[in-house]
């Protein structure tokens, strides 16, 4: 690259302080005396995965990214200021422009489980009373709707909901796999992970070695939680089988797919076994590089992440000699910055190495070429728990739970129009009513009108599902799906055309833009919703354009966020739950 | 010596096609006399593959794929024309038109005929479709950038950067439709990294970026594409020997393209061979005036 050209704009005092901090020294261009070191392209694109925790640092210490701030990052860091620019702005938490206040930015969700839960009175109450409030899509902790989620400034984020004792319904439930020690153990420490049976699983994966590690994981049947439910086994091997470059295991803790939370509960609530199970995929893939991308909203999380793997590294269950193992192994920790498709694998990749979060086409895929351009296993957290739990009870237990097909435990988010929302794990096959009743059943007046299944991007379902045994088999035969486990109820007493326009309006605020059909289809979508609710019916006009918009965007749309972001939609309309857009029979 | 190439076979459209390994559907379609619209790719520009409106169906595969940088596979079959492609392709042009300025590519108006695309039904009702709605930038006597008419191909970002010019003076910013080419902090073109090689104004495919010059022709309703020529010269600055080639309307240089099958320029150029002409016509006011 030729030299960069930086504006004249400075970084005052505290700006380079906190940057300088964040970089912990780690700087492409160092000024010694007069002199000026600058080092290689290969080391100026080995620091580039710098620059979203250096924009981090600048926002919390202002409240916004100045020019003099960025230009800071840039020349630290030898990335062109257009560019780093580009990366400011596509997150929610970030601010370019000086704000018209100083202090804290109050967040206030506005998705479905808070949107029926009154966020629009709060966010008037907040405003009445003077507060930086920002509309937010959903914050993760919908079972405390209205969520809140308090960005600081010069000072740490925090969520007011997070000194409340833990509502946990199912603590001291003896068929608890995933979730047994929520509650028991103290999320802090170490010593009280390892006195819960903390690290038994990653000396039996030590003692049989990292193949039969990756045999058990793929005789177990498990398959991914994150949404798309890919085998876990065939991933594990397919990166275990890469040779000769690094390769990295990734826990996905993005976790923003509305109705989402259950990620959340176990980081906060028992930190170390997220550490352990990234460890053991470290160990079965041959990885000596473990990351965590955590969205930027969970502070709480974050800080009891970080906390346990300062002790592991400390007794030596990170680092040269990871826990016995014989290998290398360490963890990284990242936090995004509000960006929903941060979640979609490659797009994760992109925002930890300091570009924009666009997904990538694939093929090639991860586990070839994934973070870096190296072989990578990506998993979202409940899906490495599980294999915790595979290496303690062995793979044949771990099928005698759930289905064949669906083996083992899940774990659901509860909220909405429930009595008890909250996480709740159960095995595949237990029925939707069956988790209704768990939660303390339904809320509210009015009658059973629809059930939101696996967030914004899963479907509807109407009561005649309520006998639906809750696997992937099911679901899917169904036209429905688990998703991230998401299960949001909705009564007849609440308008679905105003929850029909906010999940438009979340997938519009959240396509990166990358590609037409889902950058110009989800305003177009939002355009018809809005319609709908302001003049109580779809024409048959309108419907046809709703079909054609949702048929571009499954078919055409690079990466998930486009094929489904008209599945929620599609799904009400084909439940009857949209006036005046009733299907003439023969058409699906 | 002899360079051995691997053939791949595929099916296009019940046809049999055999191409180089490596080679892209888009290309492989071109040789069996199949037209597929492209926007976002050029041959001079790694694909980026955002645009979707050269799709195709491949058998076996749940979405469609951008045939400009899928690579042809051994028995692969492709469909070109079925209806689930005529859709994608029809929606992704009647998207663009219903949020951007088309008025100046031409081409897109062929496909969007080609694919009955229908902008309007986006705007007939009491609620207006959103639009890019920017107003140009005019910012020195060289170009202009009329975002209104981008339609966010990444060309430019593309030729700006890694591609060709490595100036990384514009960047895609914001997110989702508020998505726009910009400088950090939308600083003034001169005020920026930019070089002033022109590179974004060669590969932009609407008119988003152009000549000032054919910026204020056009302007005055006096661009006219009939009454222009195209000559193709050498530029006589240094000893690289870029191709050049000046568009002239009433013998007045009007723009100044290179060919970007040049193998010297693969259609980029420098400051002084995209600006510096005026000394060809010392009557006209100075660009930098
Ligand atoms: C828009 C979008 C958002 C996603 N968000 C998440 C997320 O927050 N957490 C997650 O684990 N997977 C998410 N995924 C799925 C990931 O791409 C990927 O499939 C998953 O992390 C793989 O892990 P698994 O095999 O353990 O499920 C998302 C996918 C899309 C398309
Ligand atoms: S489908 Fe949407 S989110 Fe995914 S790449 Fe395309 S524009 Fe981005
Ligand atoms: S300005 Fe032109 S080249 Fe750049 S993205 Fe827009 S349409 Fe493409
Ligand atoms: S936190 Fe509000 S919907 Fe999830
Ligand atoms: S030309 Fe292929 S995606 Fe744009």
């Amino acid at each position: 690259m030729a030299d960069l050209y930086i504006s004249e704009d400075t970084a005052d005092a505290a700006e380079i302080a906190a940057v300088d901090a964040a970089l912990g020294g780690r700087f492409v261009v160092l000024h010694e005396s007069e002199r000026l070191v600058r080092a290689g392209t290969a080391k100026r694109h080995g620091h580039r995965h710098l620059l979203l925790p250096a924009l981090h640092a600048l926002q919390n210490a202002k409240g916004w990214i100045s020019p003099g701030g960025l230009n800071h990052v840039c020349e630290a860091l030898q990335v062109p200021p257009a560019e780093a620019y580009g990366v400011a702005t596509f997150y929610e938490m970030f601010r370019v422009e000086e704000p018209g206040h100083a202090g804290d930015v109050t967040h206030v969700c506005v998705d479905a489980a808070c949107q029926i839960a009154g966020s629009a009175e709060k966010i008037a109450e907040l405003k009445a009373s003077g507060g930086n409030v920002h509309e937010s899509p959903c914050l993760g902790q919908c079972e405390k709707a209205p969520a809140i989620f308090v960005q600081g400034v010069a000072g740490p984020d925090s969520v007011p909901a997070d000194s409340e004792p833990l509502q946990f319904h199912q603590q001291g439930d003896s068929s608890l796999r995933l979730l047994k020690r929520i509650g028991v153990v103290d999320a802090t420490s170490l010593d009280s992970y390892r006195e819960q049976g903390g690290y038994e699983a990653m000396e039996a994966a030590v003692a049989m070695g990292a193949e039969a590690v990756c045999t058990a994981v793929a005789d177990s049947g498990l398959s991914g939680r994150g949404g798309a439910a890919f085998p876990t086994g065939i991933k594990w091997r397919a990166v275990a089988a890469e040779q000769g470059r690094p390769k990295h295991v990734v826990a996905n803790c993005d976790e923003s797919e509305p109705g989402t939370f259950k990620d959340r509960f176990v980081m906060e609530n028992d930190p170390f076994s997220l550490i352990e199970a990234l460890t053991v995929a470290g160990f079965a893939t041959g990885a000596e590089n473990g990351w965590i991308y955590i969205r930027g909203e969970y502070p709480l999380a974050t800080a009891r992440l970080e906390n346990a793997i300062a002790q592991c590294r400390e007794a030596g269950l990170l680092g040269g000699n990871a826990a016995g193992s014989g290998h290398p192994f360490d963890i990284e920790l990242r936090r995004g910055a509000g960006a929903y498709i941060c979640g979609e694998e490659t797009a994760l990749f992109a925002s930890l190495e300091g570009f924009r979060g666009e997904p990538r086409s694939k093929p090639p895929f991860p586990t070839t070429h994934g973070l870096f351009q190296e072989p990578t296993a990506i998993n979202n957290p409940e899906t490495l728990l599980n294999a915790l739990d595979i290496l303690l009870i062995g793979a044949e237990e771990y099928r005698s739970r759930g289905t064949e097909r669906s083996p083992g435990t899940k774990l659901l988010c509860l909220s909405g129009q429930i009595a008890k929302p909250g996480v709740y794990e159960v095995e595949f096959g237990t029925t939707l009513d069956q988790v209704i009743d768990l939660a303390g059943g339904l809320t509210g007046n009015g009658e059973l009108a629809a059930i939101l299944m696996g967030g914004a991007a899963g479907s509807f379902v109407g009561p005649d599902a309520l006998d639906m045994p809750l696997t992937l088999e099911d679901t899917r035969e169904r036209e429905t799906t688990l998703g991230s486990g998401v299960i949001m109820p909705f009564t007849t007493e609440i308008d679905m055309v105003d929850v029909l326009v906010r999940i438009s309006a979340f997938f519009r605020n959240e396509s990166c833009g990358q590609c037409v059909p889902c950058r110009v289809g989800t305003v177009r979508q939002n355009e018809t919703m809005v319609q709908l609710q302001r003049t109580g019916s779809l024409t048959s006009e309108r419907l046809a354009l709703v079909d054609d918009i949702a048929q571009v965007m499954v078919d055409a749309s690079i990466c998930g966020l486009g094929h489904t972001a008209a599945s929620a939609i599609n799904s009400a309309i084909a439940l009857g739950l949209v006036p005046g857009a009733a299907r003439g029979s023969g058409e699906s | 010596m002899t360079i051995l190439e691997t053939k791949v076979a595929l099916r296009i459209n019940g046809e049999a096609v055999e191409v180089p390994a490596g080679t892209s559907i888009h290309k492989a379609c071109e040789s069996a006399g199949i037209d597929t619209p492209t926007l976002c790719w050029a041959e001079n520009l790694t694909p980026v593959n955002v645009c979707r409106v050269c799709v195709v169906e491949v058998e076996g595969s749940r979405a469609l794929v951008p045939s400009c940088a899928r690579p042809a596979e051994e028995g692969m079959v492709v469909e070109t024309d079925s209806e689930r492609v005529r859709h994608s392709r029809k929606m992704v042009l009647e998207f663009l038109g219903s949020g951007v300025n088309l008025e100046q590519a031409p081409e897109l108006h062929e496909w969007m005929q080609r694919y009955g695309a229908e902008p309007e039904r986006y705007d007939q009702y009491e609620m207006p479709a959103v639009r890019m709605g920017d107003a140009p930038k005019i910012q020195d006597n060289l170009f202009i950038r009329d975002y209104d008419q981008c339609v966010l191909c990444y060309k430019c970002v593309s030729a700006c950067g890694d591609d060709a010019q490595h100036s990384f003076a514009i960047a895609v910013s914001g997110r989702g439709f508020g998505a726009r080419i910009s400088t950090e902090y939308d600083t003034p073109l001169p005020d920026s990294a930019c070089v002033y090689c022109g590179n974004c104004i060669g590969v932009c495919p609407t008119g988003a970026i152009q000549f000032k010059t054919e910026f204020d022709l056009r302007a005055a309703d006096d661009w006219r594409p009939d009454d222009q020529d195209v000559t193709r010269t050498i530029c006589s600055y240094c000893g690289v020997g870029c191709n050049l080639e000046l568009h002239t309307q009433d013998e007045k240089i009007i723009k100044v393209t290179s060919p970007s099958d040049h193998s010297v320029t693969n259609g980029h150029l420098c400051i002084k061979g995209r600006f510096g002409w005026q000394y060809v016509q010392p009557d006209e006011p100075p660009l930098n005036a």
